[in-house]
């Protein structure tokens, strides 16, 4: 057992060489989860609405998005994203962008999906109540049919947010300076403890998605008090 | 079109129109054909391959879980909870890099051998969906009603006997539509097996697009198979819901 070598390496791991070097390890994994499903909340919440609709030319482009990212792996999108990036925009555009880019399209399916489910979950009375009362169906789905939702979701984001944090690893294969990727960069500049520093690795990924993980299961809890539900 | 290296940010006068040439006939016949065709069944074989163990092994630990026997329970909290909670793409590094360094020389030299990235990629996509499966196993079992169990040691089964023909078949049936989703996930997740050197399909179509520079073709086709996999499984899913799944009710 080498575990010195981790020891030794354990501050590159958690934010890469980060006061003199670019910042990365643990701290870069963290900002690109969270700034992923800030981004894609929004996306998914557009795409999941959008997915509800009675009109078609709003609900088919959603679904055809849905069903064309649900049935890709992430590692090809983030491929299509390094590669198309370049010709669309007509210049080269950093791993980091790009990754985000690929993540906030890949979970923005998937909250599509909890948007639309959670919303279907919401007794029909709801929204016939808040149309009763005089509002206008933007009003009902802004004022009351949202709020109540949204928050029924919440432990379903939460375990979308331990994928995405799982997911970010993908971003080593293009070179972005991660956890995963600085594990790599140690491993292969130290080689002789490469088992020790994937365990260690290993374990800051599951004490972070663990906690997380537990702290979705008691929201699930403490929410399923207050839902409203069919008579 | 410069691939490898960045580009430089163009001018606007000199503004590159799409200046790439489309050749669909480079992939879709000849030497890069048989390529994917080869990724295309090496993605199969090692989802099979996989899924075939990781529901033994789920099964397992789902059963393990249900023991009244702590240490087992525990044991079995303890795998689902760690595989579920760290990245397929490091436990795939853990099992590719790590396992030699605690397995004895023996089977190091035996698993050099033969083909060894197959070995590490099928064992890091069974770890990782068995623990996925065991969580659905049980959450399917805990859905049947206690008063079976109770029925069926009342009968005189054992208790393995008990789960292998009372509870068993019935929770395989309500639990097949969660079971399928994650075969699916499993197919999708085996493209990582790419990093370690698995020729699965990604790995094809990179090849052809450093080779040819027709990374545009390969990508395509790579996608769109896996689109149709997973469109095809999906389209199942939905059948077996409407037609099967209606007629389970307690």
């Amino acid at each position: 057992m080498r575990f010195d070598v981790v020891f030794k390496n354990f501050d590159y791991f958690l934010w890469g060489a980060f006061p003199e070097g670019p910042l990365g390890g643990l701290a870069m994994t963290i900002i690109l989860a969270a700034v992923s499903i800030f981004l894609a909340f929004w996306v998914g919440l557009g795409f999941g609405l959008m997915r509800n609709s009675k009109k078609p030319w709003l609900r088919y482009p959603a679904m055809v998005y849905v069903e064309l990212v649900r049935g890709t792996p992430l590692l090809l999108l983030i491929f299509w994203f390094y590669f198309l990036a370049p010709v669309i925009v007509g210049y080269s555009v950093p791993e980091l962008q790009t990754t985000v880019v690929a993540l906030v399209v890949f979970t923005g399916a998937y909250i599509a999906e909890i948007v639309r489910a959670g919303i279907m979950a919401l007794p029909k009375g709801q929204m016939e109540a808040a149309r009763g009362t005089g509002l206008s169906h933007f009003q009902a789905m802004r004022y009351v049919i949202l709020p109540q939702s949204l928050r029924n979701m919440i432990p379903s984001f939460v375990n979308q947010f331990v994928s995405l944090t799982k997911d970010t690893s993908l971003a080593s294969t293009i070179g972005v300076l991660e956890l995963t990727r600085c594990a790599e960069q140690v491993s292969n500049r130290t080689l002789n403890a490469p088992m020790e520093i994937y365990v260690t690795i290993l374990i800051m990924y599951f004490v972070i998605c663990y906690c997380l993980t537990s702290y979705s299961r008691r929201l699930e809890k403490q929410l399923s008090r207050y839902q409203a539900r069919d008579r | 079109m410069n691939w490898g290296a960045p580009l430089a940010r163009p001018s606007k006068e000199t503004e590159p129109a799409l200046n790439y040439q489309f050749d669909w006939q480079l992939v879709l016949s000849g030497e890069y054909a048989q390529w994917l065709t080869d990724g295309v069944l090496v993605t199969l074989e090692i989802s099979a391959v996989s899924l075939l163990l990781s529901l033994l092994l789920g099964t397992i630990v789902a059963v393990m879980r249900m023991t009244r026997f702590k240490p087992l329970e525990w044991l079995g909290l303890a795998y689902t909870e760690f595989f579920r909670n760290t990245p397929l793409l490091v436990q795939i590094y853990f099992w590719y890099f790590g396992s030699s360094q605690v397995l004895p020389d023996v089977i190091n030299k035996w698993l050099y051998a033969h083909d060894f990235e197959f070995a590490a990629g099928v064992i890091s996509l069974t770890v990782y969906t068995s623990a996925f499966i065991a969580e659905e196993i049980r959450s399917g079992i805990f859905s049947i009603p206690k008063n079976q169990l109770e029925a069926s040691r009342a009968i005189g089964l054992s208790f393995i006997q008990a789960y292998r023909y009372v509870i068993l078949p019935q929770a395989f049936r309500i639990i097949i539509p969660p079971l399928i989703s994650q075969a699916l996930n499993l197919i999708k997740n085996s493209s990582l097996v790419m990093v370690i050197g698995v020729m699965d399909i990604f790995y094809m179509a990179k090849q052809i697009e450093s080779y040819s520079f027709h990374g545009f073709e390969a990508f395509t086709v790579a996608t769109l198979i896996y689109l149709s996999i997973s469109l095809v499984v999906s389209l199942c899913i939905n059948l077996y819901d409407k037609h099967y799944l209606r007629q389970i009710s307690y």
